[in-house]
């Protein structure tokens, strides 16, 4: 299973949403996922990957971690499981 | 309705082992946030915190107290016996039916059920020390309060997370302000420095790693510290039959719920809770010179306090000052309100204002005067005190300058 498509699987739970619903291009707050269901989503994904993911609630535009769309956050975990491996 | 005013004091936190210690750290804009010292720190993504440093709990309680009181108890303990001295009331007689204990904590005693979780799940032990049970919970430090000094009238815990020192000590004032009691034992303690309070904190990513910053453009989180507060509240004609010092009158409480979100605050709850103090308190807005703020250095908080605090105080709001005292001794979680009281009883008793300390730029959505880095002169007459806690249970206390 591709780390995109495992993503989409996380973030389609938390949105209460089918993952063929869910783009790249889709940013979380579209897709409804509120400030608790990213913190949630980030958990999932450390838990997934076994990574530790960069990310401060209080300052979610300045972490190096970029959550505005589906697609930014897989290319930050592939980096991440990257530099993991 | 009967006064209620102030005659004890006492604490034991991160900037001091007692008030006066405090409050000239307060003064000199300390910071007593620093690098935790803890078993397994090397597993924690945050490791600083407003921890009390060598501190030895066999300095101040023999073997069987240490056996029953957890760290939280042990502060509120010796919290309790400073304010008390300073009181000089004996609870003996009808006074000590007509005297009780409202404390607040959060977490209780997290530490007794960390070492012991440790102990049966880790450590694989099938036995713990017959004693957790009321070593850890959330009403012993009030029970030993009660035990100690021999206060037999109404005595409860209350825990609303990030308020329950503020909301206990809103019940005192109430208990004898409707004559149920002459003299209440009032404040909070938290001890949730221990590895499991952190990690669970942690999870939420409001900490910061570097620092507490409140209002600053710059803070990136909140940063927990440990310690105890704890007061005596007494009815006025009953401190001034026996020519106490009163350190301040508390004038008003209100409380409000957001009933919106479980971690997000609310604007109209916190406006709601401030306006209702100063209603409670019967003043007019104009009488308040100071805020003790909530104030934790999350995002969130902040400009959500500030927009309600312009929202009540309207043009009053530029000669107002605002200050977190969270940015020298951290959050203490259900005894922040209490500590932060001391800030309050420093502004109207002393005329010095304590600083918002670590800022460094402005933030438009918190652009108060926030006491920045460094204390100030003032003469102040009305204090309030805001806490609003995670739940969206918020409280707010008025004081007055002493009678």
């Amino acid at each position: 299973m591709s780390i995109e498509s495992q993503v989409i699987d996380i973030i389609a739970e938390q949105a209460m949403l089918d993952p063929a619903e869910i783009t790249l291009e889709s940013s979380l707050a579209e897709l409804g996922v509120d400030s608790m269901g990213v913190v949630e989503c980030i958990f999932a994904i450390e838990e997934s990957f076994d990574i530790s993911v960069p990310f401060n609630a209080n300052e979610p535009s300045q972490s190096d971690f970029d959550i505005s769309t589906v697609g930014s956050i897989t290319k930050a975990i592939e980096k991440l499981v990257n530099e993991a491996a | 309705m009967a006064r209620v005013v102030i005659t004890g004091a006492g604490t034991i936190n991160a900037l001091g082992r007692d008030v006066a210690s405090t409050q000239a750290a307060m003064a000199e804009g300390v910071c007593g946030i620093s690098a935790l010292n803890m078993r397994d720190v090397d597993r924690l993504s945050v490791t600083i915190g407003g921890q009390i440093h060598s501190y030895n709990e066999a300095d101040h309680f023999n073997r069987q107290q240490i056996a029953l009181y957890d760290r939280f108890t042990q502060f509120t303990l010796l919290a309790a016996r400073e304010a008390i001295a300073q009181s000089g009331l004996v609870f003996t007689g009808e006074l000590a039916d007509q005297a009780g204990v409202i404390l607040g904590t959060s977490g209780g005693g997290l530490t007794t059920q960390d070492e012991n979780y440790r102990t049966v799940y880790e450590d694989g032990k099938n036995r713990v020390h017959p004693f957790i049970v009321p070593k850890l919970m959330n009403n012993a430090a009030t029970a030993h309060v009660s035990m100690e000094h021999n206060l037999r009238g109404p005595s409860f815990t209350v825990a609303t997370a990030c308020a329950s020192s503020n909301h206990a000590m809103g019940q005192a004032f109430a208990m004898i302000r409707g004559g149920s009691a002459k003299a209440m034992i009032t404040g909070g303690s938290e001890a949730m420095l221990c590895f499991g309070g952190i990690k669970a904190w942690e999870g939420l990513r409001v900490m910061s790693k570097d620092g507490c910053r409140p209002f600053c453009a710059t803070r990136n989180g909140m940063v927990q510290g440990e310690g105890a507060g704890v007061f005596v509240f007494e009815e006025f004609e009953h401190a001034k039959a026996r020519d106490a010092e009163i350190l301040a009158e508390v004038i008003g409480f209100s409380m409000s719920s957001d009933a919106s979100d479980i971690v997000m605050p609310s604007k109209a709850g916190a406006a709601r809770a401030i306006a209702g103090a100063l209603r409670d308190a019967q003043i007019d807005r104009s009488e308040v010179g100071y805020i003790n703020a909530h104030g934790t250095g999350t995002a969130a908080n902040d400009k959500t306090e500030c927009a309600a605090v312009a929202e009540v105080f309207g043009p009053h709001a530029d000669q107002l000052m605002m200050s977190s005292t969270k940015s020298m001794h951290g959050h203490l979680i259900g005894g922040t309100g209490a500590v932060e009281l001391l800030a309050c009883l420093m502004a109207l008793r002393e005329g010095v204002i304590a600083p918002t300390i670590n800022y460094q730029e402005t933030d438009p959505e918190c652009a108060f005067d926030v006491v920045p880095n460094v204390a100030r002169d003032a003469k102040v007459d009305v204090a309030l005190s805001n806490a609003f806690a995670f739940g969206g249970l918020n409280a707010v206390i008025a004081l007055r300058r002493a009678p």
